[in-house]
């Protein structure tokens, strides 16, 4: 993409949803110089030079620090929302900023300005520099540029598609779902669009810069019978521009919601207890975000809080079971050209056939495990410092069957719909929260369930992975992961699991 | 900015949005500063800063509406701003519902000082901040041979907001909060469990500087060696600082927009019987230095003190100018405030002492709600009770119920009600509780 500088500017009617939230910075159109897909075009749309750059970073540099870092983040959000068949509200936020770290071993001091002036950064560069507590001085660098891949080219900017070329798919969804089932009483539709800018700049000289769409779209039905009212929702996530909204995304996320919510009335609560559990592929991967993937972030490993901190390099899982975390899948929603502190993204091996291979690192978790960093440092934005966080995590194929992996289990559950789940990273204990699936009786799916939470122990999970089917699936669902009160867009995915082993949330005779 | 300020930005920005074409307009301006610091392991792991400044617009055009923020504050491009919001409102749908409130409804000042801002944090040096945090590091480290990590934190904030709107709200409120927390991670055979304490408070002065760090290492040392214990139906007792889990799906389903949209198990509720008749709270926003304490919700609507359950029966819902027109309802004010829960005769201690088989919940851990059947389930931590006495901890078990159902077997409320948060929640004791274990 190459988005000059004259089209962020323009204004009026047709180009809303970009225009309106863009600062004025970008509106001053001197020179008309192209922002394209370069570093200069990127410090120019935050207004600093090479020389400014440098004069913040020696300012946190100041009191002996080892390293700092500038991250420059300017996002557009819009939300367009759908209630009562029309869309009667729209929403929009704009972000702009810089956050400026700085580390003395694995001391960190941050702080940050939500406007770029010289003056104002150095203030916020002052005060970041106070975690080092002596003097020292920080040599000039050589700036490093580091112009990423791009995994999620954008065929129409967010900025440039003006809300009225939104509204008519709301309607369609709406449209399409009430034509679904006579019993939807009501639907709720919402999209979100946004485009990040971001520049990093840091006292090693390294240069790097990103442009980051995002849209996500949820529809959410509400079906009334004989008395009863169950509720389900959709959700889709891509980092694409405009693109992302089609008649067939439409269509089929209308078709999904109104099957899953017509389920419900079918579906009662499982006995409690052990049993083993199916999970089936794709959104299934929470297992993996959960169970496993929190506990392989190097940050509660540095600081031996995570119960997998002494099992680098052991076997932890039959050999059938291969772990990854990607940043690379073209449009995911996960994935990132460059990490938060401008490192170049891969897709990092976890756990590679059954031994635990490599943690998720930071600079700091890097540095301390003396590793190449994978790419995980992220920050939930300008305002926040980064750590180490997913990206897409899932489960390569295994040598099983779906049926065969079914028809194996006597009295379990087969699950495949989930709303959230959470882990406790020291105890190792992990749930997930189950909207809907089905009994597993001889060997065959039965009566279906619904809104039961399943919880389990991480390692003993992944020990208790049984079989591996060959039939993965990535869940493009708009799922957000929070840690440390950060919020990051990930994605998962896995074929069909077996756990030999799980406590399912249910009653009690 | 200071309030003043504010006040005359929010102006010029709300009557350039009505020369703009906007009948109606509301603007509010946010800042808040805070400051933290965590020790780990007798070092400062972060220390952070930061002063956040937002506005919102929220504007009322040709009958339809749309609201807009950012951390932009210039004048001139707020304009632009404003502008350019005004001609994305107009592609929008007409909705008949959407107009500012009342003006009757709005507060409409004069009432005395609630106390729950402190400037004086301002004036605390980084130093003293450092000190107080080490100093509840130092309550747990090295303390016991089994502890992994101690992570102590320093947190305070001071925030500021003004609000106006064009048919003639006009008010600002300041709140502040100041914290100090522990958490300690220990090593037993079978995990890594971590536990916490904290103390918060509105005034320096009030704030609780010690036996953090003692209490998190407590806490943690008694999780050792948890073990899962039969699925069955069980009495519970539920810790106060943990209450609030349960409590939020209750809450969210007292909302109007939670009630529009069919996503709340209590629509239709409204006097009669919802809980136990055990359960009385009352939501008041007029407590001197209560942490929800607020003259008005975020529309400018008064706040009133008025009972939410009565000896189990439902009374108030929280009901916004928007949802409150479409539900035929009158508003209320859209969010809580304090509550406040009728209390009972004994401490957790003696709750615990008086079970004789059954669970204390120490914590929750993911699950959720269904919030238009009220069905849950959730993963729980705690204590395995018999004879009144703990046995040992228990943890990776499931509570799982329908919100309808599960209130009225709340059988006690105890006299220990949690400070230092806006829901003053006691523990409580709830009967014949679903729990999943082996």
């Amino acid at each position: 993409m190459n988005i000059k500088r004259r089209e962020f500017i323009r204004i009026g009617g047709i180009t809303v949803a970009g225009s309106m939230i863009i600062p004025s910075v970008l509106q001053s159109c001197r020179g008309g110089a192209p922002l394209s897909q370069s570093a200069s075009g990127y410090m120019d749309h935050f207004e600093v030079t090479p020389e400014i750059l440098d004069k913040v970073i020696a300012a946190a540099m100041e009191k002996g620090a080892d390293y700092a870092d500038l991250f420059f983040e300017h996002t557009l959000t819009n939300q367009s929302t759908l209630e009562d068949g029309k869309v009667n509200s729209a929403y929009s936020n704009v972000g702009f900023g810089v956050g400026i770290r700085v580390l003395k071993g694995d001391q960190t001091g941050f702080a940050y300005s939500e406007t770029v002036t010289p003056e104002a950064m150095l203030k916020a560069a002052k005060t970041a520099a106070n975690i080092a507590g002596s003097t020292g001085k920080s040599g000039s660098v050589n700036i490093s540029e580091f112009t990423p891949p791009n995994y999620y080219p954008v065929v129409n900017s967010w900025e440039n598609s003006s809300i009225k070329s939104k509204i008519p798919f709301l309607l369609r969804m709406n449209e399409k779902v009430f034509a679904g089932d006579k019993r939807i009483t009501k639907v709720n539709a919402f999209l979100v669009d946004s485009s990040s800018y971001i520049m990093f700049y840091s006292s090693e000289g390294k240069l790097a810069w990103d442009y980051r769409p995002m849209g996500v779209l949820v529809g959410i039905c509400i079906m009334e019978d004989k008395g009863r009212v169950e509720n389900s929702a959709v959700t889709r996530g891509f980092r694409t521009g405009f693109e992302f909204l089609t008649d067939d995304l439409i269509d089929e996320l209308s078709t999904d919601v109104v099957r899953q919510t017509a389920m419900l009335f079918e579906a009662t609560k499982p006995k409690a207890g052990e049993m083993a559990v199916v999970l089936g592929a794709g959104e299934s991967g929470i297992l993996l975000h959960e169970a496993m993937g929190h506990s392989f972030e190097a940050d509660f490993n540095r600081k031996k809080t995570s119960i997998f901190s002494d099992k680098m390099g052991k076997k932890v899982s039959e050999s059938f079971v291969t772990i990854v975390d990607d940043g690379t899948i073209p449009g995911n929603r996960g994935a990132i050209n460059v990490d938060d502190e401008g490192n170049p993204t891969e897709k990092t091996i976890l756990v590679n056939n059954g031994v635990l291979s490599s943690y998720l690192h930071d600079r700091i978790s890097a540095d301390y495990y003396k590793v190449k960093p994978t790419g995980n440092g992220r920050r939930q934005d300008f305002r926040s410092i980064p750590i180490p966080r997913m990206r897409s995590t899932y489960m390569e194929n295994g040598p099983h069957k779906k049926e065969e992996i079914i028809a194996s289990v006597k009295n379990g559950i087969y699950v495949d719909n989930f709303s959230n789940g959470q882990v406790n990273i020291g105890p190792g204990d992990f749930t997930f929260f189950v909207k809907f699936g089905y009994l597993i009786e001889n060997g065959k799916l039965t009566r279906p369930i619904k809104d039961v939470n399943i919880i389990g122990n991480g390692p003993q999970a992944l020990a208790d992975i049984v079989m591996v089917g060959d039939d993965k699936k990535m869940s493009n669902g708009a799922w957000t992961c929070g840690k440390d009160g950060q919020g990051a867009p990930v994605t998962m995915g896995t074929p069909t699991v077996k756990v030999q082993k799980l406590t399912v949330g249910g009653i009690n005779s | 900015m200071n309030t003043e300020e504010k006040y005359t930005l929010a102006s010029l920005v709300m009557d350039h949005a009505l020369k703009s074409g906007a009948e109606q307009v509301s603007v509010s301006i946010n800042d808040s500063r805070r400051s933290n610091i965590d020790i780990r392991d007798q070092k400062i792991d972060k220390l952070t800063e930061s002063v956040r400044n937002s506005l919102t617009v929220a504007l009322y055009v040709e009958k339809k509406y749309s609201a807009h923020s950012t951390s932009r504050l210039k004048k001139e491009e707020l304009f632009r701003f404003v502008e350019e919001a005004i001609a994305a409102t107009r592609f929008l749908a007409e909705d008949e519902f959407r107009t500012l409130p009342e003006p009757d409804l709005y507060y409409k000042g004069g009432s005395q000082d609630l106390m729950i801002v402190d400037n004086s944090l301002d004036a605390i040096d980084a130093k003293a901040k450092i000190d107080l945090a080490t100093q509840i590091h130092d309550e747990a480290f090295k303390k016991d041979e089994r502890i992994i990590s101690v992570t102590s934190s320093y947190s305070d904030r001071i925030s500021n907001r003004v609000l106006v709107t064009s048919n003639g709200f006009k008010g600002d409120a300041s709140s502040s909060n100041v914290s100090l927390s522990a958490d300690v991670s220990v090593k037993g055979e079978t995990g890594r469990p971590s536990d916490y304490w904290y103390e918060n408070a509105i005034f320096f002065d009030k704030l609780a500087k010690s036996n953090i760090g003692t209490k998190a290492l407590d806490r943690a040392i008694k999780k050792l060696g948890p073990k899962k214990i039969k699925s069955g139906k069980y009495p519970v007792i539920i810790e106060n600082r943990t209450v609030s889990s349960i409590l939020y799906p209750f809450y969210s389903a007292l909302l109007g927009s939670s009630m529009y949209r069919k996503q709340s198990f209590l629509i239709g509720k409204e006097n009669k019987p919802v809980a136990s008749p055990k359960l009385t709270v009352i939501d008041d926003p007029f407590i001197r230095s209560g942490f929800g304490s607020a003259l008005f919700d975020s529309e400018g609507l008064a706040t009133v003190k008025r009972p939410v359950i009565e000896a189990g029966v439902l009374r108030n819902f929280y009901i916004d100018t928007y949802y409150g027109k479409k539900l035929k309802m009158k508003p209320t004010t859209g969010e809580s405030t304090n509550l406040i829960f009728g209390t009972g005769e004994r401490d957790l201690q003696k709750m615990v002492e008086g079970m004789k088989t059954g669970v204390l919940i120490t914590g929750f851990n993911g699950g959720n709600c269904n919030g238009s059947t009220g069905d849950f389930s959730y993963g729980i931590e705690g204590f395995y009770i018999e004879n009144g006495k703990i046995v040992h901890p228990v943890n990776e078990m499931n509570i799982t119920g329908n919100m309808n159902q599960f209130w009225f077997s709340l059988v006690e409320l105890g006299n220990d009600v949690l400070e230092g948060e806006a829901f003053k929640t006691p523990s409580m004791m709830f009967e014949n509780a679903d729990l999943s274990g082996i």
